[in-house]
């Protein structure tokens, strides 16, 4: 029995990385109807970023925000000057750019940083919460970042005017345009405020993965995962498909199928879900006129 | 004129007798020696790349000293990235191309197997590859390959041993990289506890490389109330095993592979008060260690790196692996003579007696024959001690 609860708590863990990541693959859907595959290195470069700073001797929270402005400028720009050219292309262009993008970062990091494993500070303490020695209190902290994220998003897409125009502007361009919203720029907002979470869901998961230029890699094919099953539209759904993910995978592991086969449940996971219910748990089912 | 035409008589007289003398393969003439490399410079293996750039600061040295019986050795390396195709790629240029001698130090498992049955169709010799997998000894069905660092059974093997001596009632747990690799690690533990390994491992998990975490199997192997764990990862995931053991509160007796034995980039990312008492083993003399500050090989590989290797790092355990590997091929080189044919390369790299290389730990010397192509199969056991290793016991050898 125990050992199935210390299995559940380390999923929880592992989950939170894979919700935290998931929650920006779903923003940006969310602004601009696209799966953006280099998240998981956007993520990864500001990251470093925030590791320079760090070691130029900024603090963390300082560190932390300033970080987040980098991102979301990084991600404005990218849209701006790489995304906004292919805007008219077919599909498979704009998944071309993607992947190159997630080559181009991946090896400008490394070229800049090395491939050598850095350590990276957390902002949680080091001795256990309440005695709970089956999830850090870095891992327990991440968690609630997580979620506070994801409540920011909630108020910001659900109270404000400008979360209303994104909406607007993602769901239907041409009215959005029509009653005076900009949505050229509601579009690299997007891409910005995707980059920012990026950057918090690296800085969580880096001081437990360790940070290299490769650290995402395995993270985004989860998070894929979790998004889906929690419904690519749903930044709620996200989170949750997250948790469920990291459980369902070590509790399957760990007692059914045996550890080579962990990874093939996530690919099981994407595939049943497109199959059977292609918007998941908690999207919202598209029905189109035609 | 009559004089003339007797020098010209002798001469047409002595030149099959020389020719006979010197006997060629491709890449070699005179003055020359030509030797290809692989070698990841670039991509996620690229902290290797400095292995490769030793070896040709190494060889620089040599032609500066004149050479190996006058020829100069002409190192031709190329960048596979780490990634086997592009390996495959390079090899088939530096052989059917550039005509090279013989490869040398091509580095990697996956990238090795690439080239294996190749190599050995080419009949090139594929010398002291860079990687442990313990394929790389068959003579008999791959007579053109032989490998250098003690192999990763045999290094499973010294690990039983010790458990054996100092835990006779352990119960063992094992965490291993899913591939050729970590299996051969898994297999020389196995045949080194002989008829007790059943009784005493305990629990056997796995990990795929991409793999986020191995968070999970550690509670797994946890769980099994073991007592002594095996740690055969890479860097990333070995970090992550010793801390994720300390932080749940388990406490076994810990080996680490010889892969992951950074205090760099492994221990100072896992904390270093997480690894003390953590054991590993060593064969070649740790730059860092204080205990070979006024030891005269080191010294010397001091000066080297100075004078022909400036750009490289001194507490750099791979330069001192390169330099190493380097000097043990200058000894083949220098016991083929004047023969420089595929065959006797080969023949030579397999006739290699107590031959000792002095950054090589004390003890441990090369031996090699025509049914062992394991070069190095001695290894010392060492502990962490909170800031460094620490060696302690004996040179210990598996050598039949």
């Amino acid at each position: 029995m125990d050992a199935f609860l210390f299995q559940v708590l380390a999923g929880l863990a592992t989950g939170g990385i894979y919700a935290s990541l998931a929650l920006a693959l779903v923003m940006i859907y969310q602004a601009t109807h696209h799966v953006n595959f280099a998240q998981g290195e956007m993520a990864m470069f500001t990251t470093y970023i925030a590791w320079s700073l760090m070691d130029a001797g900024l603090p963390y929270w300082p560190t932390f925000l300033l970080t987040l402005m980098v991102a979301f400028l990084l991600g404005v720009a990218i849209e701006r000057l790489v995304i906004r050219p292919v805007e008219h292309a077919p599909v498979l262009a704009v998944v071309v750019v993607f992947i190159a993008l997630l080559v181009i970062l991946n090896s400008v990091t490394g070229w800049i940083y090395t491939y050598t494993l850095k350590p990276f500070p957390s902002p949680f303490p080091e001795e256990p919460l309440w005695g709970i020695r089956y999830m850090s209190p870095h891992e327990i902290g991440a968690i609630g970042i997580t979620l506070l994220v994801l409540v920011a998003l909630y108020l910001f897409f659900r109270f404000t005017p400008l979360g209303l125009a994104m909406r607007a502007a993602a769901q239907n361009p041409q009215s959005a345009r029509l009653v005076g919203i900009r949505v050229g720029w509601m579009l690299a907002l997007g891409w910005g405020l995707a980059a920012g979470i990026g950057a918090v869901a690296g800085m969580m998961v880096a001081p437990i993965v360790y940070l290299d230029p490769n650290m995402m890699g395995g993270v985004l094919l989860y998070a894929f995962a979790a998004a889906l099953v929690g419904g690519i539209d749903n930044p709620w759904g996200a989170v949750l498909g997250g948790f469920l993910v990291g459980v369902l995978e070590n509790l399957l592991g760990a007692f059914v199928i045996g550890n080579e086969l962990k990874l093939s449940v996530a690919l099981v996971i994407i595939v049943g879900v497109l199959l059977v219910r292609p918007s998941g748990l908690f999207g919202t089912v598209h029905v189109t006129r035609v | 004129m009559k004089r003339l035409s007797v020098a010209f008589l002798s001469l047409c007289l002595a030149a099959p007798a020389v020719l006979a003398q010197k006997k060629y393969d491709a890449g070699t003439s005179d003055t020359e020696i030509r030797i290809g490399n692989t070698n990841p410079y670039s991509g996620p293996a690229s902290a290797y790349g400095a292995i490769g750039k030793s070896i040709a600061a190494y060889f620089r040295m040599v032609n500066e000293q004149g050479g190996i019986n006058g020829r100069k050795l002409n190192f031709i390396t190329y960048d596979d990235g780490y990634s086997p195709p592009r390996t495959v790629e390079m090899v088939r240029k530096l052989v059917e191309q550039d005509q090279v001698l013989f490869v040398f130090q091509t580095l990697g498992t996956p990238s090795n197997t690439a080239i294996h049955k190749y190599m050995n169709a080419k009949k090139v010799p594929q010398l002291f590859v860079a990687t442990g997998a313990t394929k790389w000894n068959d003579p008999k069905h791959f007579p053109w390959t032989m490998g250098w660092q003690p192999n990763y059974q045999t290094e499973g093997h010294v690990y039983a041993r010790h458990i054996l001596q100092t835990k006779p009632d352990a119960k063992i747990a094992i965490l291993y990289q899913n591939d050729d690799y970590g299996k051969d690690y898994v297999k020389g533990l196995k045949d080194g506890l002989g008829a007790k390994a059943k009784s005493l491992i305990v629990a056997e998990a796995s990990y795929e490389v991409s793999e986020p975490t191995v968070d999970s199997q550690i509670v797994q192997l946890q769980s099994s109330g073991a007592n002594v764990f095996f740690n055969v990862t890479t860097p990333k995931f070995a970090a992550q095993a010793i801390r994720k053991a300390y932080d749940i509160g388990w406490k076994p007796v810990q080996y680490l592979n010889n892969v992951s034995t950074s205090v760099g980039s492994v221990l100072t990312p896992a904390g270093l008060e997480k690894s003390v008492g953590l054991i590993t083993t060593a064969y070649y003399k740790d730059p860092t260690d204080k205990r070979w500050d006024n030891d005269p090989a080191v010294t010397k590989w001091r000066e080297f790196m100075k004078k022909y290797h400036p750009d490289g790092n001194v507490n750099d355990g791979f330069n001192m692996y390169g330099y190493s590997v380097a000097a043990t091929l200058v000894q083949v080189l220098k016991q083929c003579g004047n023969n420089l044919t595929h065959e006797n390369v080969m023949r030579q790299a397999a006739s290699l007696k107590d031959f000792r290389v002095d950054t090589l730990l004390p003890g441990i010397v090369i031996n090699t024959s025509k049914d062992d192509y394991a070069p190095i199969e001695a290894v010392q056991l060492q502990r962490f001690n909170g800031k460094q290793w620490e060696l302690f016991g004996d040179v210990i050898s598996t050598e039949k």
